[in-house]
């Protein structure tokens, strides 16, 4: 008995031990994983991001390298502290400060000392950076903007917040990632995929080798270039024509979808948001709340249509054979009913509908909406059938495309006016405003341009798109594929006539634009601002929709400008440029030219912040700028 | 003729085990002590050169050991054992403190642990002791004699401030065990060490109280024979007293870093926050041994991959936790096996101490068996967090020269006497 009590206790610490071991190590071991073992470090190798080139093959997007000068201070050994402040261009105090801030952090562990330095420092540096044991040079990518243009359009990289990082295992702190325009929806594409370095730490923290010689280590994949469809010289003119203005501009080419402009102004350096200074500029970007450099309105900004829409109200007119091309209305400076009297300008009645649609007559499309709305009887079906050919055109929804941004406008049915008013309690003079592109009806201007589009196409659209190309990929089905309108075919010459005679004798007449058979549309929207919480009218946007040439046509554009009164004042003038621009590459309408870029609006926008009262429209105000001060195209 | 049937005569299993511990641990004291390429194994800036180096002198110390007549260790076993403790006095005057402890002795650019060569010293005395003719193992007057042989060398090297090796000596008690001491004595160890951890789990009430019923019932139900009113309440009595003891000890005696890893080992501390914090502080240790043992997995990283010794997360780690080593870069198999080697290693020196004629061959082989248990328990079971910190090497496995060499004189010297079996009497 007693021999046995210490050889069973061997044999049963013994199988103790075995046990917790298989606890430990097999039955429940530490998830091990190289990445969550905290002694490896994981040292990303970041690919090349792709570049951006434009339709032409311009390069707009490139890398530059940046170089952040790094310290490790436990390693530092005394040094000429005047040369090295000399080289860097900072004073000793400021080295004192970097210096003890980097030893807080940790004396073992490096931190950046001065970041992404200058071309010219890093040269001046680079020499003598061995004198200075503990600094060593670390290389970055930085964007480089090749071209001072399409800030909206490209976007930016910055670095990944904490929301991204936990949804998103690829992307760790510190990652760049893109912010906005193409950089935000092709980032998979542009980024490339990032290698990996598996580097073994001691207790301190500090790199003792690659781990396992390497073995598990991962080269990086370049990210892959893509070609945009913006065309860069038509981008960089329509910015030009679009200073000292708001607004935004969207040019599309109607037989693909391809958007060869996206302006948006006021507009900034989209080198501002690179560098050293991309945050400080990114604040003074994102607080101008009055301006909203940030906001592109090409593609968000809602506003009530105005006159183009009433091309829509003819199409639908036809296409449920309530109105005829020939059938004319009378119009008496206005449409009246009910006692109340919707406006109109002074112009020939009656008028058929080519005459209603170059007058922009007011009453000959109050007559066709009601037709439609009052169809068989029911104004919630007329609203319905109505509704659903207005949203065939892309209007009252997301397009559903590769741009950052966006808003869906907004299109009315039968719903909403039975939720205003109570079912069957309204009928078509409720919303009479739909016939003329007021009332409840918002779109961008993006889809502006789309309808156009559709219009030129003769009754059917390819989403917009901003992708071209993608190295070695395909772009989405999605882009190459046409969407057709509810609207058929045969009735659309008459309106694209009637929009060109927009041109001919029209609200256009004096945009003509020698050699291109240009279709357009002018449009006038009202709008209201708050002050002090009164709701204030401002002075109209002026809104312009057109296309050209009239037959395969290859440029569809909307162009709109906040506050500039009537549509051809400056939107009529802006499209018809651009249009010229685009399809003749030259301007021959100097005059219109020269009119634009000496007009803007700066003072008219300040009305509502100056506190005094204003008068608006008729009292509208227009800056002239002088000519020397026309801004050199910057290249 | 007769020496060549002495040395066919030594345990070769032994001998086996002990080098495959002694290679095998060096590869780990190498794997956990290197800075980047290994250029020269016999490097005596790094430990696992000097440890090299130890083990070559090893093999001169074996081949001595063996070549002294066996009968020399029992005949001097007394002189040894008071050579040994005056080394041990020694220390107050000569010792060289390191990490608060004075246990060393430095000589040259080496240092030698004297506590480390006492164990074997105290092994053959109590063995020299024990076989004594007029020793009578059961008599109160021998146990306490025995007590003393063993206590004298605990008592120097707790003063000395090394209370982990003072724990060694507890192994004895299984020699005297098995020599023949009264049953009571385990009844009361096991008791003891009941008591002990109730009172600082529970608190002084719930263990008096418990205590209390058991008594009670074993006084009323007990099968054998009914005890006398007053014996039961005075061994209730006795074991109230131990608990108070217990208390006092542990709250008065104790260092504060030893309450703490009692403490820990008996999960005082629930407050999750202040557990985070020990991790960082007196757990870091057993924190960062047990973390590497579980990174392991079934396979282990491979020799010299273990990230966590590489990257040295685990302090001590060629010392005292060489075993987080063989848990993080061999896995569990590598680990289990090592578990095995020792079971094997001192279930052999058991079984071979029992075949012995000589009663001082057998309390030798018994102690030393004893005392390679002890720290092969305390070692692996504290490194994977079964038992309190107590800071004592595992055998031929930790880095350091005194007790490679402590530990390669007890057993050989076993070996020795073993090889000797059938010329004893």
């Amino acid at each position: 008995m007693r021999k046995l009590l210490l050889f069973s206790l061997v044999i049963s610490v013994g199988l103790v031990f075995i046990a917790r071991l298989f606890y430990l190590q097999v039955y429940k071991p530490d998830e091990y994983s190289l990445y969550d073992d905290n002694a490896i470090r994981k040292v990303y190798d970041y690919p090349k991001r792709g570049y951006i080139y434009d339709r032409n093959g311009v390069l707009l997007v490139a890398n530059q390298p940046s170089y952040d000068v790094m310290v490790i201070p436990r390693e530092v050994r005394p040094l000429d502290t005047l040369e090295f402040c000399s080289l860097l261009r900072i004073t000793k105090q400021d080295f004192i400060n970097i210096y003890t801030k980097a030893y807080n952090y940790s004396p073992r562990l490096p931190s950046v000392f001065i970041p992404q330095l200058s071309r010219n420092d890093f040269a001046m540096l680079q020499e003598k950076i061995r004198k200075f044991e503990g600094f060593y040079i670390q290389k970055r990518s930085l964007r480089d903007y090749q071209r001072s243009i399409g800030a909206n359009v490209l976007g930016d990289i910055g670095e990944v917040n904490n929301y991204i990082i936990q949804n998103n295992p690829y992307y760790k702190m510190g990652d760049l990632i893109g912010k906005q325009g193409v950089e935000k929806t092709y980032e998979d594409v542009l980024r490339g995929v990032k290698g990996i370095k598996f580097i073994q730490k001691d207790r301190f923290n500090r790199d003792i080798g690659p781990y396992k010689e390497g073995i598990y280590d991962t080269l990086p994949q370049s990210g892959r270039d893509i070609t945009i469809t913006i065309d860069a010289t038509l981008q960089e003119y329509g910015e030009l024509l679009m200073r000292h203005k708001r607004g935004g501009i969207v040019a599309i080419e109607p037989a693909t979808g391809e958007i060869l402009a996206m302006i948006s102004a006021p507009t900034y350096n989209p080198n501002l948001l690179v560098g050293r200074q991309r945050s400080a500029n990114f604040n003074k970007l994102y607080h101008d709340t009055i301006a909203k450099p940030l906001y592109d309105r090409g593609l968000q900004a809602m506003y009530p249509p105005g006159s183009p829409f009433k091309i829509l109200n003819a199409l639908i007119g036809l296409q449920e054979q309530v109105v005829t091309t020939e059938e004319r209305f009378g119009c008496n400076l206005g449409y009246s009913y009910g006692g109340r009297k919707m406006g109109c300008h002074s112009h020939a009645s009656p008028l058929n509908m080519n005459g209603g649609i170059y007058n922009s007559c007011n009453a000959y499309f109050a007559n066709v909406y009601r037709r439609i709305i009052d169809k068989n009887g029911n104004p919630g079906d007329g609203m319905d059938v109505w509704s659903k050919h207005v949203k065939s055109f892309g209007l009252g929804d997301f397009l559903n495309n590769d741009l950052s941004v966006g808003q869906p406008g907004k299109v009315p049915d039968r719903k909403l006016y039975d939720r205003t008013y109570g079912e069957n309690r309204w009928g078509s003079t409720y919303n009479l405003s739909n016939a003329i592109g007021q009332g409840e009806i918002l779109t961008t201007p993006i889809q502006l341009a789309n309808m156009a589009a559709a219009i030129g196409n003769r009754g059917h659209y390819y989403t917009p798109h901003i992708i071209k190309q993608i190295e070695g990929g395909e772009i989405d089905q999605k882009f190459t594929h046409p969407k057709h309108t509810t609207i058929d075919k045969q009735y659309f010459e008459p309106i694209v006539q009637g929009m060109f005679d927009v041109y001919n004798h029209g609200t256009a007449s004096t945009l003509k634009v020698p050699g291109i058979e240009i279709c357009g549309k002018t449009g006038t929207a009202e709008n209201f601002t708050k002050i002090n919480g009164v709701r204030t009218q401002l002075t109209d946007h002026s809104i312009f929709v057109a296309f050209a040439p009239k037959d395969n046509p290859t440029i569809a554009i909307a162009v709109f400008v906040e506050n500039g009164y009537w549509g051809s004042r400056f939107a009529g003038r802006i499209a018809s440029l651009m249009i010229e621009k685009y399809i003749k590459g030259e301007i021959t309408r100097k005059d219109m030219e020269t009119w634009i870029l000496t007009h803007g609006l700066e003072s008219e926008y300040a009305k509502p912040y100056s506190g005094e009262p204003f008068t608006i429209n008729k009292g509208a105000t227009i800056d002239i700028i002088p000519m020397e001060d026309k801004p050199k195209s910057v290249k | 003729m007769q020496t060549e049937q002495r040395s066919y005569r030594l345990d070769w299993i032994s001998i086996v085990l002990f080098l495959l511990l002694v290679i095998f641990g060096w590869f780990n004291i190498l794997s956990a002590s290197h800075h980047g390429e290994v250029t020269n194994y016999f490097d005596m800036d790094q430990p696992y050169g000097k440890q090299a180096l130890f083990i070559l002198m090893t093999f001169g110390l074996i081949v001595i050991t063996l070549a002294i007549e066996a009968k020399f260790y029992e005949r001097f076993a007394s002189i040894i054992y008071f050579i040994s403790l005056l080394s041990l006095a020694g220390l107050f005057i000569f010792g060289k403190n390191v990490n608060g402890a004075t246990s060393w002795y430095g000589i040259g650019g080496m240092t030698l642990q004297p506590s480390e060569f006492a164990k074997f010293a105290t092994a053959l005395a109590v063995a020299k002791y024990i076989s004594d003719l007029q020793t009578n193992i059961k008599t109160i007057k021998d146990q306490l004699r025995c007590a003393a042989i063993i206590m004298v060398p605990a008592v120097l090297i707790l003063l000395q401030n090394d209370a982990g090796s003072t724990v060694v000596y507890g192994a004895f008690f299984f020699v005297f065990y098995r020599e023949g001491i009264q049953q009571i004595y385990l009844l009361i160890g096991v008791v003891a060490l009941a008591l002990g951890i109730l009172t600082l789990k529970f608190g002084i009430t719930t263990t008096v109280i418990i205590t209390a019923v058991a008594v009670i019932c074993i006084h009323f139900f007990g099968k054998k024979r009914r005890p006398m009113i007053l014996e039961s309440a005075s061994i209730f009595l006795l074991c109230a007293g131990l608990c108070f003891g217990v208390n006092y000890f542990y709250e008065n005696i104790l260092k504060p870093h030893q309450q703490d890893r009692l403490g820990l080992w008996l999960r005082l501390e629930k407050d999750p926050q202040k557990l985070e914090e020990m991790k960082q502080t007196i757990l870091y240790n057993l924190n960062e041994s047990e973390k590497a043992i579980s990174s392991g997995g079934l396979n282990g990283k491979g020799f010299m991959q273990g990230t966590r010794t590489t990257g040295k997360f685990v302090p001590e780690q060629h010392t005292d936790y060489i075993f987080s080593t063989v848990g993080e870069e061999w896995g569990f198999v590598g680990s289990a096996l090592l578990v095995i080697l020792f079971v094997s290693l001192i279930t052999r020196i058991l079984y071979l101490a029992e075949l012995q004629k000589s009663q001082f061959s057998r309390v030798y082989g018994y102690s030393v068996a004893s005392i390679f248990f002890v720290h092969f328990m305390i070692n692996i079971g504290m490194v994977m967090g079964l038992i309190p910190t107590i800071g004592i090497p595992l055998p031929f496995f930790s880095y350091g020269g005194s007790s490679l060499w402590g530990f390669t004189l007890l057993l050989f010297i076993f070996i020795k006497l073993d090889s000797n079996r059938l010329y004893d009497w």
